[in-house]
C-alpha cells in the first residue's frame, strides 16, 4: 500500500482500543500529507498526552511527544525557529481544550503555520473516561456520574473567532469528507484547526448508551448536520448536533512570514 | 552595563538565536533585550501567551535546532518546572534564567532573594540531575550565561543561570574576555545513515547522543516516557535504569570541570565564608573587614551551586574551626555544606529572607572573635 511509508509499521499494532476512532483520523492525516506531496522529512508532528497523542508515535515523520495540554506552544517554537518545516499538533478534547486551551486561541490570533488536528472523542480515554470540555450535557462520565451538567464548548467558533486560517469539523463516519477537509486544511499557509469526531466506545459508548462501535459511528450519522443546513436552523433544533463543514477559509498572512519581513526591515535599515 | 542585559549579551556571544519568554519583574530586561537584538541578527524573539508556553516553545525551537533560551522569574519558574523535567528527559539544550525575587507565591517581586536554590535542583517532578550557575556580578552574569548555552549544548540538558534581583539590576563596569578567547560549543551532530539512525544511541565515551535538526534529513521520535535507543516509550526495568543513570552520569563524569568558584586566603585561615549570587559581595565586604581586624578568615564564593561542589567545599573547609554560609533565604545551601563537612566542625548560616540584601556586618557578626 501506497501510505504504507507514512507509518512506522513495526510499531504497530497501536494501544488503542478496538473499535476507536482514532485510527482513521490518523489514516487521514497521511493521505493528507501524501496529497500535498510533502517531504516527510521536512514534517514535525507534535502532540500532548492523552490517547489521540499517541498517533505521533505510529507517524514516520519527525515526531513529538510533548506534555499534557502544550503541544502547540512547542509547535510554535518549532515553526518560528524554523519555517520551512510542515509542522502538524495532534491533540485531544481534554489535551486541546481544557489544559491546552489557551495555546489554542493564542496561535490562532498569531495565525502561526502549524494545523491542529483535534481528535474529538469526547472524553478523557487514556485516564479511563472522565468528562472533558466537549463532552455533551448529560453525558455520564466516571467524574460525572450523575449526568455532566456542562455544556461543551465549539472549538470551531471559537478558533474562527480567534484569527484562523481556516477551520472545520468532520467526522469519522464521514471519513472522505474528513480527508477533504485535511487536504485543504494542510494546503492553508497560515493556521488551520481541524476537529474529527471520533468515538471512545471503551469509555464513553459504553456508559452513554451506544453499546458497540457501530451504534456511535450511527450516532454521529444521525447527529451530524452540515454547516449550511444548520444556518436555517434555531439554537434550540441544533442543541446536542454535529455541525460539521468549513467554518471559515481566510487567507490572511501567517505569523513567521509576517516575522521574516520584519527581520528582513530591520536588517534593511542597518545598510 | 546591567547584570540582566549581560545575560543577553553572554547568550548571544554563545549563539544564541531564539528566546520565548513572558513579562515578568524582575527579569522583564532580559526579554526586552532580546527581543531588540535578535532580529537584527535574524534571529527569533517571541513573548508567549504564559510562562509554560514559553518554556515549551524553547525546546520546540531547540529541537528544530536553535540555541535557545528564556527568562523568568520565581513564579515563572515554578510553571515552567514540568517542562524543564521533559527537556532534561528528552536531552533538549537550553538556558532558563531565574532572576530570583523574594516568595513564596507573588512575595516582594522587586527585592532580592535566593529562595529558588532548592527550586533550581528539585523544582521539576522525578529524579533528576540539574545544572545551576550562580552570578555575583555584572561579569559573571555576562560569562556564566555564556558558558550556561555551551554547556546545555554540549551535555544536552537545561541549565539554569541563577540570578537575584540585586545582580539583574545592578549595573557595574566590566571586563569581558575578547570573542576569541570565547570558545563556543554546539550540539553534536550525526554522521550516519538517516534510515538506521538512533536517536539514542550511545557510542560516544560522553554517554551524550547526536541531536540533529528538523527538517535535517534524520527523523526521529521524542518522547518524555521512559525511551530506548530508538527513542520510543518502553517500561522495562532495564531500560528505565539505564536511561535514568546515563542522565545523571553524563554530568557526574565531567563533574570536577563543571566546579566554577573563587577563593580568598584559604590557606592562611581559620574560619570561612561561603556565599553565591548578591549576598557574595557581602560576603566579600564582611571578609575584608575580618582581615582588617586581624581574624584568619577565607571565603569561598561558588558560581556552581548545582552539581553542588562537594570536593571544592570539603577542601576549603576541612581544616577550619567555624564556617559561615551566607544567603538571602531561611537555609538552603547550608544543607549541602552540613552534609558534605565533618560533624565536628560548627557551621553557621547568615542568612535573611526579608527582602533587603544581606549586610556584611550580619555576616561578620557570625565569625568568631568579631566583637
Amino acid at each position: 500500500m501506497e501510505l504504507e511509508k507514512y507509518f512506522r509499521v513495526e510499531k504497530l499494532p497501536h494501544i488503542w482500543c478496538p473499535g476507536c476512532g482514532h485510527g482513521s483520523v490518523m489514516m487521514s492525516i497521511a493521505k493528507g500529507v501524501d496529497k500535498l506531496g510533502w517531504d516527510p522529512k521536512k514534517v514535525v508532528v507534535v502532540s500532548g498526552i492523552g490517547c489521540s497523542s499517541r498517533a505521533a508515535g505510529y507517524l514516520n515523520f519527525n515526531t513529538l511527544h510533548t506534555v499534557h495540554g502544550r503541544p502547540i506552544a512547542f509547535a510554535t517554537g518549532v515553526k518560528l525557529a524554523n519555517p520551512e518545516l510542515h509542522v502538524i499538533v495532534i491533540t485531544g478534547d481534554g489535551d486541546g481544550a481544557a489544559i491546552g486551551g489557551n495555546h489554542l486561541i493564542h496561535a490562532c490570533r498569531r495565525n502561526i503555520g502549524i494545523n491542529v488536528v483535534l481528535f474529538n472523542n469526547q472524553i478523557y480515554g487514556m485516564t479511563s473516561g472522565q468528562y472533558s470540555p466537549m463532552t455533551p450535557e448529560g453525558s455520564m462520565a466516571t467524574t460525572s456520574p450523575f449526568g455532566n451538567i456542562e455544556p461543551p464548548f465549539d472549538l470551531c467558533e471559537l478558533t474562527k473567532s480567534a484569527g484562523a486560517n481556516f477551520v472545520a469539523r468532520g467526522t469519522v463516519y464521514h471519513l472522505p469528507k474528513l480527508d477533504s477537509y485535511m487536504e485543504k486544511a494542510f494546503s492553508k499557509k497560515g493556521f488551520s484547526y481541524l476537529e474529527a469526531i471520533s468515538q471512545c466506545p471503551t469509555y464513553y459508548g459504553r456508559r452513554n448508551k451506544l453499546k458497540t462501535p457501530l451504534e456511535m459511528l450511527e450516532w454521529q450519522k444521525e447527529n451530524s448536520i452540515d454547516i449550511k443546513k444548520a444556518k436555517d436552523l434555531d439554537p434550540e433544533e441544533l442543541k446536542g448536533k454535529i455541525i460539521t463543514g468549513i467554518f471559515t477559509e481566510r487567507d490572511e498572512e501567517e505569523y513567521t512570514v509576517r516575522y521574516d519581513k520584519l527581520i528582513a526591515s530591520v536588517q534593511g535599515g542597518k545598510k | 552595563m546591567q547584570g540582566n542585559e549581560a545575560c543577553v549579551e553572554g547568550a548571544l556571544d554563545a549563539g544564541v538565536r531564539f528566546y520565548a519568554g513572558y513579562p515578568i519583574t524582575p527579569s522583564s530586561e532580559i526579554a526586552e533585550d532580546f527581543a531588540a537584538k535578535l532580529p537584527p541578527l535574524g534571529g527569533k524573539f517571541i513573548q508567549m501567551e504564559d510562562e509554560i508556553a514559553s518554556m515549551a516553545a524553547v525546546v520546540g525551537a531547540s529541537l528544530a535546532g536553535q540555541k535557545a533560551v528564556t527568562a523568568t522569574s520565581g513564579p515563572g519558574f515554578s510553571l515552567k518546572q514540568e517542562i524543564i523535567g521533559f527537556a532534561t528527559m528528552v536531552e533538549a539544550p537550553c538556558v532558563i534564567m531565574n532572576v530570583q525575587r523574594a516568595g513564596p507565591s507573588t512575595g516582594l517581586p522587586t527585592s532580592p532573594a535566593q529562595g529558588d536554590v532548592m527550586q533550581a535542583r528539585w523544582g521539576t517532578h522525578g529524579d533528576h540531575p540539574a545544572l545551576v550557575l550562580c552570578p555575583s556580578s555584572v561579569t559573571d552574569a555576562y560569562l556564566l550565561s555564556f558558558q550556561a548555552v555551551n554547556w546545555a549544548e554540549r551535555f544536552r540538558t537545561p541549565v539554569i543561570v541563577l540570578l537575584d534581583e540585586t545582580i539583574g539590576h545592578l549595573r557595574e563596569r566590566v571586563r569581558l574576555p575578547g570573542r576569541e578567547e570565547m570558545v563556543i560549543s554546539s550540539r553534536k551532530q550525526p554522521h550516519g545513515d538517516p534510515e538506521t539512525f538512533q536517536p539514542y544511541e550511545i557510542t560516544d565515551e560522553d554517554l551524550i547522543p547526536p541531536l540533529p535538526p528538523y527538517g535535517g534529513g534524520y527523523r526521529f521520535h521524542t518522547t518524555g516516557l521512559y525511551h530506548d535507543e530508538t527513542g520510543f516509550p518502553s517500561n522495562r526495568p532495564e531500560v528505565t535504569d539505564r536511561l535514568l543513570n546515563r542522565l545523571h552520569e553524563k554530568i557526574d563524569k565531567y563533574k570536577e570541570t563543571l566546579f566554577l568558584y573563587e577563593s580568598y586566603g584559604l590557606r592562611q585561615a581559620n574560619q570561612l565564608i561561603i556565599s553565591y549570587g548578591a549576598s557574595a559581595r557581602s560576603a566579600k565586604a564582611a571578609w575584608r573587614k575580618a582581615r582588617e581586624k586581624g581574624l584568619l578568615v577565607g571565603l569561598l564564593i561558588l558560581k556552581t551551586i548545582w552539581p553542588f561542589p562537594e570536593e571544592i567545599v570539603t577542601q576549603a573547609g576541612h581544616d577550619k574551626n567555624n564556617i559561615v554560609v551566607a544567603e538571602m533565604n531561611k537555609g538552603q545551601l547550608i544543607g549541602e555544606v552540613e552534609r558534605v563537612m565533618d560533624k565536628r566542625i560548627p557551621i553557621r548560616g547568615a542568612n535573611r529572607a526579608d527582602g533587603v540584601l544581606i549586610t556584611p556586618e550580619q555576616i561578620l557578626a557570625k565569625l568568631e572573635g568579631v566583637n
